[in-house]
């Protein structure tokens, strides 16, 4: 067994064991406490470039199957757990951990006091962090300034090319940041024919596929990052029933002229509670993101909020006041998670049926 | 949506006496319940008949009624007290199946009494199998194939149509009880004839057998807004067809990918969102390990055993907030107490994983039915947490308390192969022992998963298991290797088997190389939000949470599972004792593995630590906290047994010295002792040698009373009557050592009496002598206990109170003290001392409202008692009549004699109070769930010995207007007593014979006494069986029979002729 460690910004070090491929690699740290789901999280291109830490001690125990992925290819920077089962034991299991990390050549580190390190990210916030072999030190490693962390990752991560995912239903043109299957898989379940579009498609270029609605959908890193995007959006608008998943609904907000700042530590789980302010009814929900809309600066613009984190108060759902546009922080399409928000995606498409054919009043309001 | 204003007064159901699958699991969501209530500002009233319990403590609950659970005596409650509203989902089956009573019998409509938490709708939708059935085809939820049956015929013909294997579950019984599953014709009808039996309802469900799934079970959660999260999900390390309540289980699922869990999650929060519920929820699943296809296999409710567990699993307190959810609050605006930042409406996430263990009776019921089922055998359970599976399953292990060293079992190597498969196919109690030894027999994980179909990622862990004792053998002190094994939970004692060595050794060894456990804290969220909780588990990591305080400190050690002769009595004495502790300024930590108890609730004491009561364990947690001393005497004998270590590293054991522990166990300072006091006790001896045994029997004279030494609830205990019964039980325990010898003693008949006292030392104060109905010889946790006492004498009383006061004064005691004695012709003799917290404290401390644990603690700690104002002697008697009545789960446990005698065999207790003893006696029997029946017939077939005493209940059932059954022998000495008598035939025998009479319910009492020895299936055996499995009171003592015969006739009127065959009598 070969040792590895693992060292924070902060110059804490966790020496323990490697797996998956050998390469050392830096990113930002962050942790996420789902007790199901890894295979879903090491493949959600939302973590593009980050190290992930899985607070459940026992991962890999159901191997690695063909059918649970997010993304075609996983792009987490690196995997952190208590322990990587050797011996995975589920019926559809084709691979183990140790196996499917080596093969997309993704490093991990196992054997090493995880509660502490969770603890670590939560007092101290996500930070820079690298994975190397057992002999590089604090000192001989390279200076964390030296380190930049990507902005790029949306780049990264999105579709290069349109492709369509043909249905009989809704046009539903996805906008890719980086995007989950599972949000496809709700969109196809619901018989949309989408086209998934790169993140810089034009908004001439969507119009001119006349969607129904647009799907804007999760993504890597800082919103700020992708301001072509952000003024696509803007353009949108007012234009065509809009729903934004995490990254998009955080460019939703950036486009209706909010602000999104950085969160300590994220929320990274499959528990977390979000309360709907006009029904006043709670829904557990799956989330993932380092970011968050600033809610002071929702004041100034069209948007309101409609949906809040019931531990901490953080913005979890918009609306537009105006225009067919709504969004969520969290992840409706789940995977890993609870399922408990899926109807959302069925409000949309209802959305969308109200500006296509308005009702017998004669015309579609949405203030 | 705030709480309700529009009730005040709300009336509780407790779940009654301890039995097996009802356990003390109630007593904590009960407390945990009222505690809420009244936290919101409710008046509580609480109905529940067991004395043993924290929740009929005066601090629980505004209200306490200790009166049997009965329509009857509950609708007295509900038209004195008045209540608004009703919640019976915390009182377990028994709560649930009272409150349908109630119902029906329109008192709860009569007073307007408003049913909390769970419509009487969803009770039934839930519990009756058609309406449950159906409720599932409606939500579109699959259910095994099945049907209900009210006859055998009906059973055999669906056998027919689908074929086996099948199970069969009676309807509306605890803990499964009379169900199994059945592989061919013979077993499905003993089995189905049985179930209709038990069923209140005569009514089974016999339903296609899906053994081999994954068993997996949801704690769930839903308030009035429709709003439901799940707490836990667990996986049973068994497939389905052990019940769950026997089954290894562990927490959160292991082996279940996030599309599995969130199926499953889904199908139960859609069921309990249909059932409305408001409140906790379990919903029991079967999922085929081969595809996405899954059944619903159960769905409780309420508040059940499982939840206790996920409670004390996740943190996340079920009960409480289930009872805040029953008086209208929302989960969205009740805050997590874990946490106290973020509320309850998430769902736990664990960093660790948890296994429960079950705790069976086996080793008190040697020649009980060991094989698993569905129906539950296991008295308790232990649960562990580790931060990978082999740790909490070693943990788990050792926290079981039975002999076992690790997974490195007792016996079981001498076991044939064919032995093994046997068992490996049909599994027993000793399942996860078997199946190490199969590894080191050099099994694979494919064979052991054909014989079991236990997934296969469990058995790699135990593979992996045996794979290091193999490594462990090899390379003996190797420092790297010895942190891997302390990683997966081994513990010093099983490595020093393994190397040959001491545990003392083991233990050094780690120390001089500073391998020591960390402290985590177990906080609902994974460490994502900080949490004050102070509750704790070790495992070996890096980083410690567990923060020392500078306060002075005091540990408590618990008294582990639920057991045969060790119940929830100790985790109420252990309760009392962490409050004092607080009280006098200290801070209180507690040490404890058992999930089910309110000791174990992390805001019962300051410092929780879940952890095995093991001497390694509890040293690890004394290095740490550096406390005062260590508290032993409540914990019952587990803690006692652990004081010994204790002092042999230098920690300070609290109270009474250890040396007073060793005057009082040991058989020879103990008679000098008693010498020396000139107090009387019965002749005995302690043999080492098995040669000394028949010798020393001669001597002191037959029949004599032989047992082992240093013994929870007198296991292994017999009344021997000459020497070839002598020998037959020396046999039996041929491991006889020198530092546990065996102990052979006089065996006087006479009253049994038993003293509690508390004592500094030098004040010896007694709250109250209680005295048996059944002569010694019955132990005394299985006797009916009544106080004040009622026949013996003044001077005996006096005796025993000088006797205790100076046995107290001689041996230094501080803190409890129990004396048991006999009154044989008009002496008092000592027949046990037991210097630490016994089983009728909180029996006690409620009837005579002294806190004696608490006293006790203060004493423990110092305080002097004459400084609280007591002084020395018996503290002054009620006029009322108290008795404690014992309980039994014979029912549940098939081929377990229900004879009494020397070993117990009780598992709960209940409580009759009132006027005069017959009143008492008769709610304390109806109260342990006999029935009095003050007609019909009465069977009797005792041994020669006890004719002539045998022929005065005779008479008395005869003058109450019973009619009198014998079997020939008793028929004869019947008739010569004069009395008409209908005699039938023994066992067997073709015509009405006494298996028959009973089977069709002729009789209602069957008065039975043994011969001599243990024959398991003599007829004795098999008539006592046959009354258990047909719900009859069957009375082994004669003593009882005449307290019954007593009671009856203080209830009716006698028929007595002034002239009886010509002439006046």
């Amino acid at each position: 067994m070969k040792k590895r460690q693992l060292i924070l910004e902060d110059g804490t070090v966790f020496n323990g064991t490697a797996f998956g491929s050998d390469q050392a690699t830096t990113g930002e740290i962050v942790f996420n406490t789902g007790m199901t789901g890894y295979q879903e999280i090491l493949s959600d291109p939302s973590y593009c470039g980050q190290i992930v830490t899985l607070t459940y001690p026992l991962i890999g125990n159901y191997g690695i199957n063909s059918d649970d992925f997010e993304s075609i290819q996983p792009s987490i920077q690196a995997l952190v757990v208590k322990e990587a089962s050797a011996a995975p034991s589920n019926f559809r299991k084709q691979h183990t951990i140790d196996s499917f990390l080596k093969f997309h050549e993704i490093p991990g580190i196992e054997g090493i006091d995880t509660r502490k390190l969770t603890k670590i990210i939560r007092k101290q916030g996500a930070m820079k962090a690298r994975l190397t072999e057992a002999t590089e030190t604090v000192e001989t490693g390279a200076s964390w300034e030296a380190i930049s962390l990507p902005n790029d990752q949306v780049q990264r991560m999105s579709t290069a090319k349109p492709y369509v995912v043909p249905g009989r239903g809704k046009r539903i043109v996805v906008m890719d940041f980086g995007m989950k299957h599972g949000i496809l898989r709700e969109l196809a379940a619901r018989d949309c024919h989408i086209t998934v579009v790169p993140w810089h498609y034009s908004p001439e270029q969507i119009l001119h596929l006349n969607p129904d609605g647009v799907m804007l959908t999760n993504g890597p890193g800082d919103p700020k990052d992708v301001e072509t995007a952000t003024k696509t959006i803007r353009e949108l608008i007012s234009q065509v029933p809009i729903f934004g998943i995490c990254l998009g609904h955080q460019l939703i907000a950036l486009a209706a002229g909010a602000n999104t700042e950085k969160l300590k530590f994220g929320h990274r789980g499959s528990n977390h509670p979000v309360k709907d302010l006009a029904t006043g009814k709670t829904y557990l929900t799956s989330q993932n993101h380092g970011y968050t809309v600033t809610k002071e600066s929702l004041s100034s613009t069209d948007l309101e909020l409609t949906q809040v984190a019931l531990n901490d108060g953080t913005v979890e759902g918009l609306q537009h006041k105006k225009y067919p546009v709504m969004s969520v922080q969290y992840h409706p399409e789940a995977a890993p998670g609870p399922e408990d928000t899926r109807h959302l995606f069925d409000e949309f498409l209802d959305m969308t049926q109200q500006t296509t054919q308005p009702s017998s009043k004669g015309e579609a309001t949405y203030a | 949506m705030p709480k309700r204003t529009d009730i005040q007064k709300i009336l509780v159901i407790g779940s009654g006496p301890i039995v097996i699958g009802q356990a003390a699991e109630f007593d904590y969501s009960g407390t945990q319940a009222c505690q809420a209530l009244r936290e919101e500002g409710y008046t509580v009233v609480l109905a529940n008949s067991n004395p043993a319990t924290i929740m009929t403590d005066h601090t629980v609950a505004d209200i306490v009624y200790m009166e049997p659970l009965t329509v009857e005596f509950l609708s007295k409650i509900i038209r004195k007290e008045q209540p608004d509203a009703l919640l019976p989902t915390l009182g377990g089956q028994t709560g649930l199946n009272l409150a349908v009573a109630l119902d029906n019998s329109g008192i709860l409509k009569e007073f307007g009494v408003e049913l909390l938490g769970t419509s009487l709708e969803a009770i039934q939708q839930a519990e009756d199998r058609e309406q449950f059935r159906d409720l599932m085809h409606q939500l579109g939820e699959p259910v095994p194939e099945s049907q209900i049956v009210t006859t055998v015929e009906q059973a055999v013909a669906f056998s027919e149509e689908i074929g086996f294997p099948l199970i069969v579950r009676p309807a509306y019984t605890l803990g499964g009880t009379g169900g199994g599953m059945c592989y061919d014709l013979e077993e499905l009808k003993t089995i189905t004839r049985n179930g209709l039996t038990l069923s209140p309802v005569t009514q089974c469900l016999i339903e296609r057998n899906i053994a081999g799934f994954k068993e997996i079970e949801y704690e769930v959660m839903r308030d009035k807004n429709d709003q439901a999260i799940v707490v836990c999900n667990m996986e049973n390390v068994d497939p389905v067809g052990i019940h769950t309540g026997d089954s290894i289980v562990v927490a959160p699922s292991q082996t279940l990918s996030d599309r599995e869990y969130q199926l499953l999650r889904n199908a139960s929060i859609k069921i309990i969102k249909a059932l409305k519920i408001e409140g906790g929820c379990n919903v029991q699943l079967a999922l085929d390990p081969h595809s996405f296809n899954y059944y619903i296999i159960e769905v409780n409710p309420r508040v059940s055993r499982s939840s206790a567990l996920a409670s004390k699993a996740t943190g996340y307190p079920i009960a409480k907030m289930a009872a805040k959810i029953a008086v209208g609050l929302t989960l969205d605006e009740i805050k997590n107490p874990v946490t106290g930042t973020t509320y309850a409406y998430f769902e736990p996430a664990l960093d660790y994983v948890v296994a429960k263990l079950p705790r069976f009776p086996f080793d008190k019921f040697v020649s009980g039915n060991r094989k698993l089922g569905t129906q539950m055998k296991a008295t308790g359970e232990v649960m562990a947490i580790g931060r990978n599976i082999e740790e909490a399953l070693l943990k788990g292990v050792r926290s079981l308390d039975n002999k076992a060293n690790g997974l490195a079992s007792l016996r079981l190597d001498q076991m044939t192969d064919d032995e093994m498969e046997h068992r490996l196919v049909k599994a027993d109690d000793e399942r996860l022992f078997i199946l190490a030894e199969a590894f080191r027999r050099g099994n694979s994980v494919e064979q052991l998963h054909e014989l079991t179909k236990i997934d296969r990622f469990f058995l790699w862990k135990i593979e992996a298991l045996i794979e290091m004792e193999t490594a462990l053998q090899e390379q003996p002190w190797e420092l790297k290797l010895l942190k891997e094994a302390k990683q997966k939970g081994f513990s010093d004692r099983e490595i020093a088997h393994w190397w040959d060595t001491k545990e003392d050794k083991v233990y050094q060894f780690r120390m001089e190389n500073q391998l020591a456990p960390v402290y985590k804290m177990v906080d609902t969220c994974a460490a994502e939000f900080e949490s004050q909780t102070p509750y704790f588990y070790s495992t070996y990591e890096e980083e410690n949470e567990s923060i020392v305080s500078d306060k002075e400190k005091v540990i408590v050690l618990g008294s582990g599972p639920i057991r045969i002769g060790q119940g929830i009595e100790f985790d109420y004495a252990t309760v009392h004792s962490v409050l004092a502790i607080r009280e006098a300024g200290y801070e209180a930590i507690i040490i404890n593995s058992n999930p089910e108890t309110v000791s174990t609730d992390f805001s019962v004491s300051d410092k929780l630590y879940f952890e095995p009561l093991t001497l390694e364990d509890v040293m690890h947690v004394v290095n740490l906290e550096n406390p005062l001393g260590v508290i032993v005497q409540f914990g019952g004998q587990t803690a006692i047994n652990l004081a010994e270590g204790l002092e042999r590293r230098g920690v300070k054991v609290l109270g009474t010295s250890l040396q007073a522990i060793d005057a009082a166990e040991d058989r020879n300072k103990f008679e000098k002792l008693l010498d020396e006091l000139k107090v009387a006790k019965p002749e005995g001896a302690s043999i080492t040698k098995l040669e000394d045994a028949a010798e020393t029997a001669a001597k002191i004279g037959y029949p004599v009373l032989v047992r082992p030494s240093y013994v929870i609830g007198g296991s292994n205990m017999e009344i021997v009557y000459n020497e070839a019964e002598l020998h037959h039980y020396m046999e039996k325990r041929v491991h006889v050592r020198h530092d546990h010898p065996v102990l052979i003693d006089q065996y006087l008949t006479g009253i049994e009496v038993e003293v509690d006292a508390i004592s500094d030392g030098e004040t010896t104060i007694i709250p109250g002598i209680m005295e048996h109905i059944e002569r010694a010889g019955v132990h005394s946790g299985d006797s009916i206990a009544v106080y004040p006492t009622q026949t013996i004498t003044e001077e005996c009383r006096q005796q025993c109170i000088e006797a205790t006061m100076q046995i107290a004064k001689a041996l230094g005691v501080k803190g409890l003290i129990n004396i048991q004695f006999v009154i044989h012709k008009g002496k008092a003799y000592v027949l046990e001392v037991n210097p630490r917290a016994s089983r009728t404290i909180p029996f006690l401390s409620k009837i005579t409202h002294v806190t004696m644990a608490n006293i006790a603690t203060k004493a423990i700690l110092g305080q002097k008692l004459a400084d609280m104002g007591y002084v020395s002697g018996l503290l002054p008697e009620p006029e009322d009549v108290f008795v404690k009545v014992p309980v039994f789960s014979f029912e549940k446990l098939r081929s377990v004699d229900t004879l009494l005698g020397p070993e117990m065999k009780s598992t709960g207790e209940a409580i009759g109070h009132d006027r005069t003893l017959e009143k008492a006696l008769y709610k304390g029997l109806l109260a342990s769930g006999l029935s009095v029946p003050q007609e019909g017939a009465i069977l009797l077939t005792v041994a020669d010995k006890d004719k002539a005493e045998a022929m005065e209940i005779a008479k008395l059932f005869y003058a109450l207007g019973f009619q009198l059954y014998a079997t020939e022998g008793t028929s004869a000495a019947v008739e010569d007593a004069g009395l008409p008598v209908t005699t039938v035939g023994k066992v067997g025998s073709a015509e009405q014979n006494v298996i028959s009479i009973i089977e069709n319910g002729d009789v209602q009492f069957v008065v039975n006494t043994l011969t001599s020895g243990k024959q398991p299936r003599s007829d004795g055996f098999l008539i006592r069986r046959e009354a258990v499995e047909h719900g009859l009171a069957c009375l082994t003592s004669l003593d009882t029979a005449k307290a019954i015969a007593s009671i009856i006739e203080s209830m009716t009127f006698t028929a007595k002729p002034v002239v009886a065959g010509g002439v006046l009598s």
